[in-house]
């Protein structure tokens, strides 16, 4: 048992570290390697995975909180979706046949890997949007922002903060049913959605992954997937995984770590939804 | 404290919010990892298979129970008390943030911000509901 936790404790310390250098998060390498890996029940891998998710993102957003680059108003609004999709994907995941879950899994890892192997954009200058009508709702919610950049303060304009609070429904649903913090989705709907400059989405969405984490850890823990033998290991590994990760983040060259990780995530994903199909899970 | 009410504004907010989520999260590390290491001591051959879903018993499941037995220094007991304490960080981050808009006067986040709180709340209880 000392080495079985050991050596997940280690793959876990790996896991933390590539998610936070590649952005994808720790959540999105966890379930396939405890399931495929270890053989684990796939509940017990989603239950672990959502715990040690709400060390890191936690962790994450204390540090952006101090560099004020996160939009707490956009978040707190759009919480009310994802806590919302988080207890749907929640009831699915308690209902639905294990190998389907491990279908679904696959194919949604497919697709972040896929979209991360595109080169993102990582400017500090805001698209000029096209003044708008400003709109009752946006007024309302009050949900424009201002961050500080090399070049002194920006202030930008939130555009469809309802189709935005529509994506992050499903970033709860699939943040719920399948254990991961759904980051790269949250980040979707914010940036290329609501038109929020990338490093205020990415930052934000690590704010909000620990509340839509929380709504569904609370049921999985009173359902009893979350194991403290396993979680104990994989939680402190992806936690010092991740902030060691962060720190190296701030100098490294990421990209051809990016593209490795994509890879790995690739094989993953076929190998999930492989097994999947043939009923192994 | 009236004088921190009066200049209180989003800089202070966050500042407190993020020192908040940095000791949650750092002391339910600590208390995971002592109660990991308890476990260790008084279960050092103990083979667990996790290969097929068993529900967690009821005193690894309840939150009365798992306090109970975490001041008993069982183990295992004592790791859930970390992972609750983590689970209640960003829950306690909410509720902070409530009372923040409410310093700041801001009607509109009070609302949405009792919104999730109200969400979070009916999940936490979700063992007295039917999913």
């Amino acid at each position: 048992m000392v080495v079985l936790l050991s050596i997940l404790f280690a793959g876990a310390l790996f896991a933390g570290f590539l998610g936070s250098l590649t952005g994808l998060g720790g959540g999105v390498i966890i379930v396939p390697l405890l399931t495929l890996g270890f053989g684990i029940d796939i509940r017990y891998a989603i239950g672990t995975s959502l715990i040690s998710v709400i060390a890191t993102s936690s962790g994450a957003a204390s540090a952006y909180l101090k560099e004020g680059l996160l939009n707490i108003r956009a978040g707190m609004f759009l919480e009310i979706a994802t806590t919302l999709g988080a207890i749907a994907g929640t009831a699915i995941a308690i209902f639905a046949p294990t190998h389907v879950i491990a279908i679904i899994f696959g194919f949604v890892i497919l697709y972040s890997s896929i979209v991360s192997f595109k080169k993102r954009k990582l400017d500090e200058n805001v698209e000029i949007v096209p003044e708008r009508k400003i709109r009752k709702i946006d007024e309302l919610l009050k949900a424009n922002g201002t961050y500080i950049t090399a070049s002194g303060k920006k202030t930008y304009k939130l555009q469809h903060l309802g189709g935005g609070f529509i994506v992050m429904i499903f970033a709860g649903i699939l943040s719920g049913l399948l254990g991961i913090g759904s980051g790269a989705l949250k980040v979707i709907a914010m940036d290329s959605v609501m038109k929020m400059p990338f490093k205020v989405s990415t930052s934000t969405s690590n704010f909000m992954i620990g509340v839509t984490a929380a709504a569904s850890a609370g049921i999985y823990m009173n359902r009893g997937y979350i194991d403290p033998v396993l979680s104990f290991p994989v939680m402190i590994g992806v936690l010092i995984g991740s902030l060691v990760g962060a720190k190296i983040l701030l100098k490294a060259k990421t990209k051809s770590i990016r593209i490795v990780f994509a890879l790995v995530i690739f094989v993953l994903a076929l190998e999930m939804i492989y097994n999947g199909i043939v009923k192994n899970i | 404290m009236l004088k921190i009410l009066k200049t209180w504004d989003d800089e202070k907010m966050r500042g407190l919010m993020g020192s908040l989520l940095r000791i949650g999260v750092l002391s339910a590390a600590s208390i995971t990892i002592i109660g990991g290491v308890l476990f260790f001591i008084q279960h050092p051959k103990e083979i667990i298979d996790y290969s097929v879903f068993k529900s967690e018993p009821a005193r690894l499941r309840e939150v009365n129970l798992i306090i109970k037995e975490a001041f008993e220094l069982r183990g295992r007991p004592i790791i859930q008390l970390g992972l609750l304490l983590l689970i209640a960080t960003p829950v306690a981050r909410v509720i902070f943030s409530l009372f923040g808009f409410l310093f700041e006067k801001d009607w509109v986040y009070v609302i949405i911000t009792s919104i999730v709180l109200v969400i979070l709340i009916i999940s936490l209880s979700s063992n007295y509901l039917v999913i």
